[in-house]
């Protein structure tokens, strides 16, 4: 379904950097396929999509970390192909990370030119790197003393002297990937400043953020992707946020109930007072309620309440607070205000093995960062949360092989037998073992973050359907997916988080993909 | 046995398979001889005698040999599997044996007590290693770099920089005794390769450490106490260390703080690798680890007993581990294979 671009305004417009049907594969996964995209200089581009939509493999191979597998990159109209991150920036595409990965303890101007110091009789010039430190960064408005340590300021200012670096090497193509994500809103104005600047001198700027305000705020144009596809290339200020959210999340913005507006209609919706204020129908305490649950610059205060035999969601789009909450519960990450209850009475949750022990369970998002043991068997994954929680008596080997026969086979992992290597099964069947694991522990709260991200339609099924059979024994499940069908179709309410605050809360007839949509795509009161 | 447990088993045992082989030709080597420039066979390395009821020859001799610098490697391997490495068993080894010679000469105490004591002194100084890195966080090479320099120089300061010489029969019994036959030495490491099994393979230590090792922050989120698999994997090597010590202290008679497990750390890490334990962490075998350590002093044994120079044993020993390592490389088999075919 890749729509046309939206016509180009005029000739001036000539386009700086074209990709025409770029494809990258990796084992088993097609992260970009026939990908075109078009960025012009002088203009603020914005690339948006959720996790796994091929953002950040379609950068990989635009500052050649990747080699792409077909495709070409036009640079100024000539096809350009790139050996290299140092390649791509003597070409004149530079790139600034979302960590800042400059040397902390080295002054501002070594870092700027680390690498490419000038020099005189073979001895770097000091004089001139002073010199010319300060004139990148007063091009960029910032006046500071560039012999100081970089760590002495802040992360803004190191942001800056990160993008100061990047221009120093003659640059047309800026790529800033999530540069705001760890920004106030002061410092957000100031970046925005040199953006608009830097696009005034002619400059080309990528720029990738989850941040719709952002978007909307500074961006020419922009361009989707998802699943690793071109969804469309869009003039911003002609599309509707309603339906941006729609074409990232891969939803129909007009299915289901009637109240939408047509596409490309002017203003963006605001948020109906009256939607998001469901009450969930009370039957009995609930298992957990976390009252004013928040960390600093993770997440904002909210309360959130589960009883048995509930399927909660958390619906919002990536860097919206939904994995924070789950690790605050969790134990993962302390929280700076609030309170957990557990069966009313208040628990403390300081790491995840407190939280194993009152009955909680977690499948992260990062399956194979925080999920996976890859090197042992199938039979140990599945057996590691329960042994954990029993202590040093090892199970018995019958009872191990019991357990790990009997989810192979009612989770229908598809592995040649319980002892291969967990690493060697594809992602879906992984993700079972995990789900597999915290069954076996019998939990009484399980928090499923993006249970079925990056696997095959079938297992994405059999696991919707395993949830619902467990929560009807009784199981309490908070359910976190950026696929808002599959929180309406397994939810029995759903909380709505938006730039790390909850903005409302769905049940009962409300709770639907288009007032999820609403709710995520109205413009900040405040803002 | 279920099938699948079976598999695991074969696993395992295919994992040993080049180590085993190495060890094996290696003891075939020794059946041949050079006499007066013509290739002999001969079983002197393989021939036994008894003397007062005493088994002797060369295999009992690299057994013997090899149990400290075994003793140690068992330790090393549980803190390679949760992904650290411990650079301080030669000193912890060497503290050891300063302990039980200071105390053997200026104490009366009883040898059960002294052995109780340096034991505790080297369980402790593992457990050192491991608060620096389970608690402390501090990178497990950085960690031990600070016992295997200290550990050295409080061993000196235990001896007053001397070597101190003993003689206690009890004492002397535990590097040079007989037990049914074999050196005592045989037994301790065989009742210490028993005993670590058992607590790592029937209990859940051994999962433990072998999930830390391969994904430490996943293991957490499963509820596994990672702080304190650590901590006892580094007590148990410093403890494993400290045997070795008293073997070697008392094999000879004396402490001496300067040289005694000089470099046993790297022997020590040597046989692990060589049994198939990755320096990356996760996965671990103990009888590779011993196969490892057999492979190592026969090798030693072997160049010793042909007569080489001893120049040229470091060099020798060097090229041996270099081919083991790389026989166990899937990577490099598997590039040979197809270089052959496209031959």
């Amino acid at each position: 379904m890749v729509e046309p671009a939206a016509p180009t305004a005029g000739t001036d417009h000539r386009p700086l950097l074209a990709l025409r049907g770029i494809t990258k594969v990796f084992p088993g996964v097609r992260a970009l396929d026939a990908v075109d995209f078009t960025l012009r200089a002088g203009e603020i581009h914005a690339l948006l999509g959720q996790n796994g939509a091929g953002k950040s493999t379609l950068i990989k191979v635009l500052t050649g970390v990747y080699r792409r597998d077909a495709g070409d990159i036009l640079l100024d109209g000539r096809p350009i192909h790139l050996r290299s991150p140092a390649h791509a920036q003597t070409l004149g595409i530079s790139t600034v990370y979302q960590e800042v990965n400059l040397i902390p303890h080295v002054s501002v101007a070594e870092n700027i030119f680390l690498g490419r110091q000038p020099t005189r009789y073979g001895r770097i010039a000091w004089g001139d790197i002073h010199r010319r430190a300060t004139a990148s960064l007063r091009r960029l408005e910032l006046a500071i003393d560039v012999t100081q340590p970089l760590s002495s300021y802040p992360i803004a200012t190191q942001q800056m002297v990160a993008i100061a670096r990047a221009l120093d090497v003659q640059a047309k193509l800026l790529i800033l990937d999530e540069p705001t994500s760890s920004l106030d809103a002061a410092e957000v104005e100031q970046l925005f400043a040199v953006m608009r600047r830097l696009k005034a001198d002619g400059l080309g700027v990528l720029f990738i953020t989850h941040f719709l305000e952002q978007v909307y705020a500074i961006s020419d144009r922009l361009t989707v992707l998802r699943n690793g596809r071109l969804v469309g290339e869009y003039e911003t200020a002609s599309l509707p946020r309603l339906e941006l959210v729609a074409k990232m999340l891969g939803t129909d913005a007009c299915s289901g109930r009637p109240p939408c507006r047509p596409a490309g209609g002017p203003s963006p919706p605001t948020a109906d007072p009256e939607v998001g204020r469901y009450v969930a129908p009370r039957g009995g305490a609930p298992l957990l309620r976390a009252t004013h649950l928040g960390r600093r610059g993770a997440l904002n205060p909210l309360d959130l309440h589960i009883a048995r035999g509930e399927i909660v969601g958390l619906a919002g789009l990536l860097g919206s607070g939904r994995t924070e909450a789950a690790r605050l519960l969790f134990g993962v990450d302390r929280p700076s205000t609030g309170r957990i209850e557990i069966d009313g009475r208040l628990v403390a949750l300081h790491s995840p093995r407190q939280a194993i022990a009152r009955g909680l369970g977690f499948c992260p998002e990062d399956r194979q960062r925080e999920g996976l043991i890859p090197r042992l068997s199938v039979r140990e994954n599945i057996i590691l949360a329960l042994q954990a929680r029993k202590g040093w008596i090892r199970l018995t080997p019958r009872a191990q092989q019991q357990l790990a026969d009997h989810y192979i086979r009612s989770l229908n992992i598809a592995t040649p037998g319980a002892e291969k290597p967990v690493e060697e099964l594809s992602g879906g069947n992984q993700q079972k073992v995990i789900l597999a694991r915290w069954l076996a522990s019998q939990p009484r709260l399980l928090i499923l973050d993006e249970p079925t991200r990056g696997i095959d339609v079938g297992a994405k099924a059999e696991i919707e359907t395993l949830v619902r059979e467990l929560c009807q024994a009784g199981l309490a499940v908070l359910f976190i997916s950026s696929e808002l069908e599959e929180v309406t179709r397994n939810c029995d309410r759903a909380l709505v988080l938006r730039d790390r605050t909850l903005i409302g809360e769905l049940g009962g007839a409300q709770l639907d993909v288009p007032t999820i949509m609403r709710l995520i795509a109205a413009r900040q009161e405040h803002a | 046995m279920p099938e699948t447990v079976r598999h695991t088993g074969m696993r395992r045992s295919a994992a040993l398979i080049w180590p085993a082989l190495a060890l094996l030709l290696l003891l075939t080597l020794n059946l041949l001889k050079l006499d007066h420039g013509r290739v002999a066979l001969s079983l002197d390395f393989f021939r036994f005698t008894i003397v007062d009821g005493h088994l002797y020859g060369s295999l009992i001799d690299v057994l013997n040999r090899a149990a400290p610098a075994l003793l140690t490697a068992l330790g090393m391997t549980l803190v390679i599997a949760t992904g650290g490495v411990d650079l301080s068993v030669g000193a912890v080894l060497a503290i050891a044996g300063a302990l039980a010679a200071v105390l053997l000469t200026h104490t009366s105490a009883g040898v059960g007590a002294i052995v109780a004591v340096a034991l505790g002194a080297s369980l402790l100084a593992g457990l050192w290693n491991g608060v620096l890195v389970a608690a402390l966080g501090v990178q497990p090479i950085v960690a031990t770099l600070i016992l295997m320099v200290a550990g050295r120089g409080v061993a000196q300061l235990l001896t007053d920089g001397q070597i101190i010489t003993f003689e206690r029969p009890a004492f002397g019994f535990i590097g040079g005794g007989y037990l049914l036959g074999l050196p005592f030495t045989v037994t301790i490491a065989a009742a210490m390769f028993l005993l670590t099994a058992v607590l790592t393979r029937l209990t859940a230590l051994g999962l433990f450490i072998e999930a830390a090792g391969s994904n430490e922050t996943a293991s957490r989120y499963a509820g596994v106490q990672v702080g304190l698999v650590k901590l006892l994997a580094y007590g148990g090597c410093g403890l494993c260390a400290g045997v070795a010590g008293l073997i070697i202290a008392s094999d000879i008679q004396a402490a001496d703080a300067n040289n005694a497990g000089l470099y046993f750390e790297l022997d020590a890490i040597l046989a692990v690798v060589i049994g198939g334990t990755a320096l990356t962490g996760g996965r671990f075998s103990l009888v590779g680890t011993i196969l490892g350590a057999l492979l190592i002093q026969t090798l030693t044994t072997t160049i010793l007993t042909r007569g080489v120079p001893v120049e040229y044993t470091l060099v020798v020993k060097a090229l041996v581990v270099l081919v083991v390592c790389l026989l166990q490389s899937a990577a490099l088999r598997e590039m040979l294979l197809r270089g052959r075919r496209r031959a």
